[in-house]
């Protein structure tokens, strides 16, 4: 579905990207992993083509998008989602014409069932009827992310990217949309990449894990990261934070 | 073709074939559309030669039997129904106001409701524009008895922004505005023998009203609307908050740096346009008129009473702030969203640029009551 091979960026003496390597499989949800300035968001904006790499190959659906023309790329981006991190809902609009707004550009529907399937996305993603005419400064910050996520979904893609999809979300809004994630991964057959703090997020969705260390990518199923030696891979999964977590899992 | 059609004796037959996917969503719909369920009692439907089916197709397929349902004609699956179906119907079953809330406008107005309503808004304007002209003189009080807290780095790097790099554009357009009024008038006067008045005319003009007035309308246009965007900007992003929660004015920190730095940066800026506006004068009447430099010079002197430039200058201060002023407060006001943003800009040019005319104008007559 995706692969990364060999990717290098850098900006100016500092190296981001030093030969990482990462492959995400059909209908399964990646988490990617990595502290503060270790080049997560660097690494979508790659993957998306918002960023051309020094080197290295990005594959979706087997062609390479750094070596595309614009067009190309456009054509592709039609068959992904992406939400990014604060919402990125055009403020201008209201929520059922930001959703509207891909389709508008990518495929060629009537009002009507413009109106309708942009609806569609917006139930599907649990927001009321009524949010549909709301302008994005009028929505909680969880209604903003369902919105982001409907937007997400207009053209259906196979391949949604999810940026931080639960952060600055409270504890159970943010299980709420976890919950979601699957429901939709389940149900329309998607392939989900998402970068995530969210400890528990992680443990609740994700199948396999890449963590971006010094450069490069480590990548396994959760049970076996988990467990990997790597200082900083330990100090994530098995420090102060996550062993609270753990021990709560265990009483309950 | 998305659809293959069969007539049998029940009634149709339906094949599904290819991609029902959003990208085809419109050749299905077309293809549905021309489905006629008026002689049929039921209808089969086949998917097993579906090779792709997403939520989009699943919709069109739903729009299908929504149809056959209403024309009261039993449809049957060949094989299990799709799922995308049934994920359908889950969402659409759970909360159904059916009929899309569809995107209302602000609603009709009768034509005097609409002036009464704008003339409410216009005055309550007026007065919010006053009581941000009272904060901000109140806060400039303040700093004056305590002039570190003027910010005066701050200061210093509007000076920077609004004049210096200024300099350029306002020199360019003086030293050619000047050239444009000798060149006419020269074209005039010389039929009357009068060429000598063309030096009257470029400095008195140049001096009193053409170098501060055309310096305001260019810093209006870059300053004024950087402003806005700015602080504008800064709204959007909860800057502006976040400066009041931390207990820092931003009437403070904001709003005086910006005005107090234009108010040095547009005289400076004015006494640039007026020499640029003389230098082009006195270059097109040496080659022009063939006046020798040391006679533009003289007549210069003859020409302007001791009171032309200062006439002139005076006035840059008072445009500055006003400038300053309707950036910053149509800045402040940005709410909510982009467009918010670039609505707010315009209105800040334009309504600097008509504040700058009108007190240009009040100043003339000033002027002219005070004889000078």
């Amino acid at each position: 579905m995706l692969q990364v091979q060999g990717l290098v960026n850098r900006f100016g003496t500092q190296v981001v990207h030093d030969g990482l390597d990462m492959e995400v499989r059909a209908d399964e949800v990646f988490g990617i992993v990595g502290g503060s300035g270790a080049g997560k968001s660097v690494l979508l904006r790659t993957i998306l083509g918002l960023q051309r790499p020094i080197a290295g190959v990005v594959r979706i659906d087997g062609g390479d998008i750094t070596r595309m023309s614009g067009a190309q790329l456009r054509s592709v981006k039609a068959h992904y989602g992406v939400t990014f991190q604060a919402g990125a809902l055009y403020t201008g609009l209201t929520v059922l014409q930001n959703v509207q707004l891909p389709m508008i550009e990518h495929l060629e529907l009537e009002r009507s069932a413009l109106q309708e399937l942009a609806l569609l996305r917006i139930r599907l993603v649990g927001l009321p009827a009524e949010a549909a005419r709301k302008y994005p400064a009028e929505l909680s910050g969880g209604m903003v992310k369902r919105a982001a996520l409907a937007r997400a979904l207009a053209l259906d893609p196979r391949l949604l990217f999810l940026d931080e999809p639960t952060s600055g979300l409270d504890p159970v809004s943010a299980a709420a949309f976890d919950e979601l994630v699957l429901y939709l991964q389940k149900q329309l057959r998607l392939t989900i990449v998402m970068i995530t703090h969210d400890l528990d997020s992680i443990f609740r969705t994700c199948n396999r894990v890449g963590v971006i260390v010094d450069g490069r990518m480590e990548s396994d199923t959760l049970q076996r990261i988990v467990d990997h030696p790597h200082p900083w891979i330990r100090a994530y999964f098995h420090g102060e934070r996550a062993r609270a977590r753990r021990g709560a899992a265990h009483g309950a | 073709m998305s659809l293959e059609v069969r007539r049998t004796d029940e009634g149709l037959e339906l094949e599904l074939t290819g991609e029902w996917v959003a990208q085809r969503v419109p050749a299905i719909e077309s293809g549905l559309a021309a489905v006629d369920l008026a002689a049929a009692r039921q209808v089969s439907i086949a998917t097993q030669r579906l090779s792709a089916l997403d939520l989009s197709g699943a919709w069109a397929l739903r729009q299908l039997l929504s149809r056959a349902r209403a024309a009261g004609v039993a449809v049957s699956f060949r094989g299990p129904p799709p799922d995308q179906l049934r994920l359908l119907e889950e969402i659409l079953s759970d909360t159904s106001p059916v009929g899309a809330p569809a995107a209302s406008g602000p609603p009709a107005r009768e034509p005097l409701t609409a002036i009464g309503r704008n003339a409410v808004l216009a005055g309550r304007d007026l007065l919010h524009a006053l009581a941000f002209v009272g904060r901000a003189s109140t806060t400039l009080l303040r700093g004056l008895a305590r002039p570190r807290r003027l910010r005066p780095i701050s200061i210093a790097r509007h000076v920077y922004d609004t004049g210096l790099t200024a300099v350029p554009i306002v020199a360019l357009i003086a030293f050619l505005i000047s050239v444009i009024i000798a060149y006419m008038s020269a074209k005039q006067l010389r039929g009357l023998g009068a060429d000598i008045y063309v030096v009257d005319l470029v400095a008195i003009g140049v001096l009193r009203e053409l170098g501060v007035l055309l310096t305001s309308i260019i810093v209006a246009g870059r300053s004024g609307s950087a402003f806005a965007a700015e602080l504008g900007s800064m709204r959007l992003n909860e800057e502006v908050d976040a400066l009041i929660a931390t207990g820092v004015d931003p009437f403070e920190v904001l709003v005086l740096p910006r005005v107090l730095g234009l108010t040095l940066a547009l005289p400076l800026l004015t006494i640039i346009a007026d020499l640029t506006g003389l230098t082009g004068g006195a270059l097109l009447c040496r080659y022009l008129l063939d006046m020798p430099l040391t006679q533009y010079v003289s007549r210069v002197n003859e020409a302007i009473a001791s009171t032309t430039f200062w006439v002139g200058l005076v006035k840059a201060p008072v445009f500055a702030v006003l400038i300053a002023l309707a950036g910053c407060y149509r800045g402040l006001q940005v709410r909510e969203s982009a467009r918010e943003l670039g609505r707010l800009v315009t209105v800040a040019v334009v309504q600097a640029i008509f504040c700058v005319i009108l007190a240009d104008a009040l100043f003339a007559v000033l002027f002219m009551e005070m004889d000078i």
